[in-house]
């Protein structure tokens, strides 16, 4: 049986990663793949301590993640859609008109 | 399981039926037919108030994660307020900038249940539930205006951060539920009790990371950076609507799970948000008197006022817990009322947000510059205002819990936030150059709106006694 610290390893890694990806990736899909990438590794977080806890608990919250994760994407891409209307580029560097 | 009755989610429940009502109307209206949404809106928005008012004092609970103590009915009364104002205020905004009607209102509308469910959550998960139907309706909302550039951009930084910020807030769930097997307020209140410090390092990340989610969502300093972007960039009653409303429902979250089930390690979370709440006060005060823009000014004075509430959380006595909730009101009716005001002069395709345009405002509309005055005034905290009384409160107990540091960062604050406010007053009546910009005819309806919140400012300014009471008494039934 795998221990508890590996999973928890593992989905540090990923938070990790996704974290990197939206500060350094240069373009708006990819930054976006980032946070899904985030929300999965706390997905996994989850999963490896209900099973360490004989619960459901934990795995019961990961759909209300996953159906989450889907309604921020919907909105998320829509305003991506929106925004390349504008400016015909997925470069974040391109967005200006407001200071950061 | 089932034995709870339905009774804590009957509020929320008539501002849902309201929104899908909203929804059901405009998708079966005929060509050319309008359909009085923004009323339908204010009638579930008043049922949820008589609901509250009902519930007042009797700490329904259902299915065990929605609790309706009379903290959660005071926000809630709260956001109601919030609700029907920001309706009254945009109803000549959407006729003017020719905005999705039925949209726009089921999105205000839906956000306010979100907002009500993280008032009201016993849960960890529910709050990030409620934390997310709120969100994602707010960044629609911020870029409802397709045709401008400025709007989308917007949107898309609220969005890229808010759903980064969430991601941090679930990871802090993941431990807090990994560390004590539960998602609930309660049961994880009595499990961190019998903990300690050092038995336990992942105590502090669970509390670092929920602690980073929750200062992003009321953009305390440092993770304030999308606020001015967003706030500049909206629809100016958009940006009313997210500087109150979700304000105060984070702030009702941040408070019931820090002061609750978080309590017992409030050793190690009150320095860290005594810093916090330090660097809100001045990063929002000294960066708000360099704005040329008022919208962004306003924006950065938004922040400047969450730091005055953290003040609250960290005193965290008796006077601190009570006085949140009555800042949360007096900011929420102020704040929204100066929105207001930017969004009643605004024109289809100029703003008209700029400070310079707002120079012998009271040579061309004195109704509105006096208005507009007592909101300024009572931003920065002067009597015979509401925001006067609420910072009193805030700082007194500060003094009280013995943070004279805080209390006098605060003050000092507040007396520079008093010059950038007093500011746009002398330019709306002392300017020798008038603006050349034409404002628009204002409504009735918007003009209603800004008298009735006026008269709140100055009725609650003069006679705070009666609601300080009441957020006492909400206060007392739970922490």
């Amino acid at each position: 049986m795998i221990p508890l610290g590996h999973y928890l390893i593992v989905s540090a890694i990923l938070f990790a990663i996704g974290t990197c990806g939206v500060f350094l990736r240069r373009n708006l899909i990819t930054i976006l793949l980032s946070i899904e990438i985030m929300l999965n590794a706390v997905n996994l977080t989850f999963i490896a301590f209900a099973r360490q806890h004989g619960s459901v608990d934990g795995q019961i919250i990961v759909f209300f993640v996953m159906t989450v994760a889907a309604a921020e994407a919907a909105v998320g891409l829509a305003i991506v859609i929106g925004l390349f209307r504008h400016r015909e580029s997925l470069n974040p560097d391109a967005f200006t008109l407001l200071k950061w | 399981m089932f034995h709870s009755s339905f009774d804590a989610v009957v509020p929320m429940l008539c501002v849902a039926l309201a929104a899908l009502a909203v929804m059901g109307a405009e998708a079966f209206r005929s060509r050319g037919e309008t359909m009085p949404v923004g009323g339908l809106g204010i009638v579930g928005l008043i049922g949820a108030a008589v609901s509250s008012a009902l519930l007042w004092n009797r700490n329904a609970i259902s299915f065990g994660v929605i609790v309706a103590d009379n903290f959660a009915l005071f926000v809630t009364i709260t956001l109601v307020i919030v609700g029907i104002l920001t309706i009254m205020f945009s109803s000549p905004v959407v006729k003017r900038d020719g905005l999705p009607k039925g949209d726009f209102y089921a999105l205000i509308l839906f956000s306010i249940v979100g907002m009500m469910m993280m008032a009201s959550a016993n849960d960890l998960l529910v709050i990030f539930i409620g934390l997310e139907i709120m969100s994602i309706a707010v960044y629609v909302l911020t870029g409802i205006r397709r045709d401008d550039p400025r709007a989308t951009e917007a949107a898309f930084k609220y969005f890229l951060l808010g759903a980064f910020s969430s991601a941090f807030f679930l990871y802090g769930i993941a431990f807090t539920y990994g560390l004590a097997g539960t998602t609930r307020l309660d049961r994880i209140g009595a499990f961190l009790a019998a903990q300690s410090m050092s038995d336990n390092r992942l105590i502090l990340v669970a509390l670092g990371l929920l602690l980073v989610g929750f200062a992003f969502k009321i953009s305390a300093v440092p993770f304030h950076m999308w606020t001015p972007d967003a706030y500049e960039g909206a629809p100016a009653i958009v940006t009313g609507f997210m500087s109150t409303g979700v304000k105060a429902a984070a702030f009702a979250a941040f408070a019931r799970v820090f002061l609750s089930a978080f309590e017992p390690f409030s050793g190690e979370w009150a320095p860290i948000v005594w810093w916090i709440a330090v660097a809100t006060m001045i990063l929002g005060t000294v960066v708000g008197v360099a704005q040329s823009n008022l919208k962004r000014m306003l924006a950065y004075s938004s922040i400047a006022h969450g730091g005055y509430l953290l003040v609250g959380l960290v005193a965290a006595n008796q006077v601190g817990k009570a006085a949140i909730l009555f800042y949360l009101l007096a900011y929420a009716v102020t704040n929204l009322a100066a929105f207001g005001v930017i969004a009643l002069l605004g024109t289809k395709n100029a703003a008209n947000d700029e400070l310079r345009d707002y120079a012998g405002l009271w040579h061309s509309r004195p109704a509105l510059a006096g208005l507009m005055t007592v909101c300024l005034l009572s931003l920065g905290g002067l009597p015979p205002t509401v925001g006067f009384i609420g910072k009193w409160y805030i700082f007194s107990a500060a003094v009280g819990a013995g943070y004279y540091g805080l209390a006098i960062i605060g003050v000092l604050t507040s007396v520079i936030s008093v010059f950038f406010y007093l500011r746009v007053v002398v330019m709306m009546y002392m300017s020798d150059q008038p603006a050349t910009v034409v404002f628009p005819p204002v409504s009735t309806v918007g003009m209603a709106a800004l008298v009735a919140s006026i008269v709140v400012i100055l009725a609650l300014g003069i006679l705070p006694t009666p609601v300080l009471n009441l957020a006492a008494e909400s206060i007392a039934t739970i922490f």
